[in-house]
């Protein structure tokens, strides 16, 4: 199956009930699986006047506690994030589906991961965070897209699923998470009519600064609870790794097969893959920072992920960066001449 | 004109923000009365707007969303395709709708969305200082129109007729609450919309004619005297479109 249709498919079994979007390449085979399914199953598909449209359905539907999503590439995220800006400092949850494209601009529709800042560091105004998940294969991707509901619920957040035109366009075998039960119960937060209860307000404006910078506060808090319980990463040979590739998502698997291979030559090499970009493994990096010799961050962009490690490493090794832009994708050979120099600068 | 009886069930007792001879309040208080009169207290999910009624939520003793600038018609469509039993309505001012927002409203009125407009036109930005509008009549001033609007501004967008003019919607009309006979006009153009989306019968759409004494420099009683000397000639107040062609005219 491929990438995107095995996304639509894990949101629908995680009971994903309303798909807002608008065509883009390389993504729209996600939105076309949700109009040929999810009217047989219960739902809505919705396609509509654009990206900024789809996001604020997505937060009316949120509104009432419906589990909703929208998916887009770099052209059509950067347009919602006004919608997810406004989702963040409404707490309330939502699933975004992005298949980064090559930028900046229109750019063009071959693979990248240059949108980690924006997808990371904020995107759109105010200080919040999107929950982002970053797949490495199609089977890793249709299990994230399922927790990514949950996790948009538990948190009241909005969780951004960024992966390359690779992943949403390849296939591979998936194997399905059972479907999810329609939940009875009420949200206490979702608006639903005011029947034997208080009213209820969905609202991030705050006038006055000591209210807004409380509410900043609460966010903040809850940022730190995710950052505490949610980090996830895998690792690969780091036993005895003097050198550390990192690398997410589509570049950790170019980056996987040249560290494979890199070992048969007799190297030390090990990968570590943030699977989490918010939260960042910070401390995972930081221990291992204090065993290894050299970190190679290797990413589909002019180094983005980079800064996070160097914040991270804190200075105690050499964090050196290779990458590749424009939507051109290194073949593992490459990536691995890049590993076996740094391998031989330090001996 | 003052109107003095009980608050309506669907009123907070809370004090308004507005400032004096404001139409907001009048309009807030008509919304409110005929979601008592239909009895949708319980079922209402209202999506306030960016623009001086932001704090509808406030004043409004039901359940009530804010939304980006613009924005409420997509908003109200996640609500209403999520919960189609829920009574939805949008309150907007005519920067929101008829600027930032117009993508929004015409795409959800073409699709026949099955939510209620109440659409507030002051003829400018009352919330931000008021600059013009897309609804700003030749020749008014405003902070950004200093000298009076020139039609390489745009000419003054009559939205209603505009709604009218598709397939989509179930209602459009026009009216003022310039006035108690006008205001009563605008009960019923209100209840005649919240019917229709009860009727599951697509988009309904009230275009109000409102004040803004403050960004219009004039005196309460000045400003209500406008709308009918200016706003109403160029703006005329009637039915659009009703797809209950009784009621049409
Ligand atoms: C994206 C964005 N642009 C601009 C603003 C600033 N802004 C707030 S309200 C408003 C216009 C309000 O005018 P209108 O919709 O006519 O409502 P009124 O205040 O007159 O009732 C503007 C431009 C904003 N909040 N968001
Ligand atoms: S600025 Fe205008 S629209 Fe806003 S509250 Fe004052 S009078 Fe009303």
């Amino acid at each position: 199956m491929r990438g995107s249709e095995a996304m639509a498919e894990a949101a629908i079994r995680a009971g994903c009930r309303l798909y807002f979007g608008y065509p883009i390449t390389p993504q729209s085979e996600l939105a076309e699986y949700m109009a040929r399914e999810l009217p047989k199953r219960g739902g809505v598909f919705l396609q509509v006047e654009s990206e900024i449209s789809a996001i604020n359905m997505v937060l009316g539907a949120a509104v009432t506690g419906a589990r909703a999503m929208t998916s887009s590439s770099g052209p059509g995220i950067s347009l919602k994030q006004e919608g997810i800006s406004y989702m963040a400092g409404c707490e309330l949850p939502g699933v975004i589906v992005n298949v980064c494209r090559g930028g900046p601009g229109l750019g063009n529709i071959a693979p990248s991961e240059a949108d980690y800042f924006q997808a990371v560091k904020g995107g759109g105004h105010g200080d919040y965070h999107n929950i982002v998940l970053a797949p490495s294969s199609v089977q890793e991707a249709a299990e994230l897209c399922y927790e990514a509901f949950d996790l948009a619920e538990r948190y009241r957040n909005p969780v951004m699923i960024l992966c390359s035109a690779v992943i949403a366009q390849m296939m591979e075998p998936v194997e399905f998470m059972p479907p999810r039960e329609q939940e009875k119960e009420e949200k206490p937060w979702a608006l639903t009519g005011a029947k034997g209860r208080e009213p209820r307000i969905i609202k991030s404006l705050r006038l006055e600064p000591e209210e807004l910078e409380e509410h900043n506060r609460e966010l903040q808090r809850k940022y730190e609870t995710i950052k505490a319980r949610e980090v996830r990463f895998e690792s690969r040979h780091l036993e005895d790794a003097r050198l550390v590739v990192v690398a997410f998502g589509t570049s950790a698997r170019i980056a996987a097969s040249a560290v494979e291979e890199a070992r048969e030559q007799g190297y030390k090499v090990g990968l570590f893959r943030p699977i989490t970009l918010f939260p960042f493994p910070k401390k995972a990096l930081r221990d291992l920072a204090e065993r290894v010799n050299k970190f190679l961050v290797f990413e589909l962009s002019a180094g983005q992920m980079v800064e996070d490690v160097e914040l991270s490493v804190a200075g105690r090794v050499e964090v050196d960066f290779y990458g590749r832009m424009g939507g051109y994708v290194p073949s593992p050979e490459e990536c691995l001449e890049e590993i076996i120099k740094r391998c031989k600068e330090r001996t | 004109m003052k109107l003095v009886f009980d608050r309506p069930k669907s009123m907070k007792d809370a004090n308004m923000h507005y400032c004096p001879g404001c139409s907001h309040g009048v309009i807030n208080r008509i919304v409110a009365e005929a979601i008592d009169v239909l009895d949708l207290r319980e079922r209402t999910v209202c999506v306030a707007p960016v623009g001086c009624a932001v704090f509808l939520y406030d004043y409004m003793n039901f359940d009530v969303t804010e939304a980006p600038h613009g924005r409420p018609p997509a908003v109200a469509t996640g609500i209403k395709r999520a919960r189609p039993d829920l009574f939805v309505f949008t309150y907007q001012g005519d920067g929101d709708i008829a600027a930032i927002g117009l993508a929004e409203i015409l795409s959800a009125a073409n699709r026949g969305e099955n939510f209620s407009v109440i659409y507030v036109n002051n003829t400018v930005y009352g919330m931000t200082g008021g600059q013009m509008a897309p609804t700003t009549l030749l020749g008014q001033r405003t902070t950004t129109t200093p000298y009076g609007r020139d039609a390489r501004e745009g000419h003054p967008m009559r939205m209603a007729e505009w709604i009218a003019s598709m397939e989509g919607p179930s209602y459009s009309v026009r009216v003022a609450v310039n006035n108690p006979a006008n205001i009563v006009k605008t009960k019923k153009a209100v209840l005649e919309a919240f019917k229709m989306q009860l009727e599951g019968r697509g988009l309904s759409f009230v275009e109000i004619l409102a004040t803004c004494p403050i960004s219009w420099g004039l005196t309460p009683v000045e400003s209500l005297n406008r709308v009918e000397k200016e706003l109403i000639p160029y703006y005329p107040l009637g039915v659009f479109k009703s797809v209950d062609t009784s009621k049409k005219g």
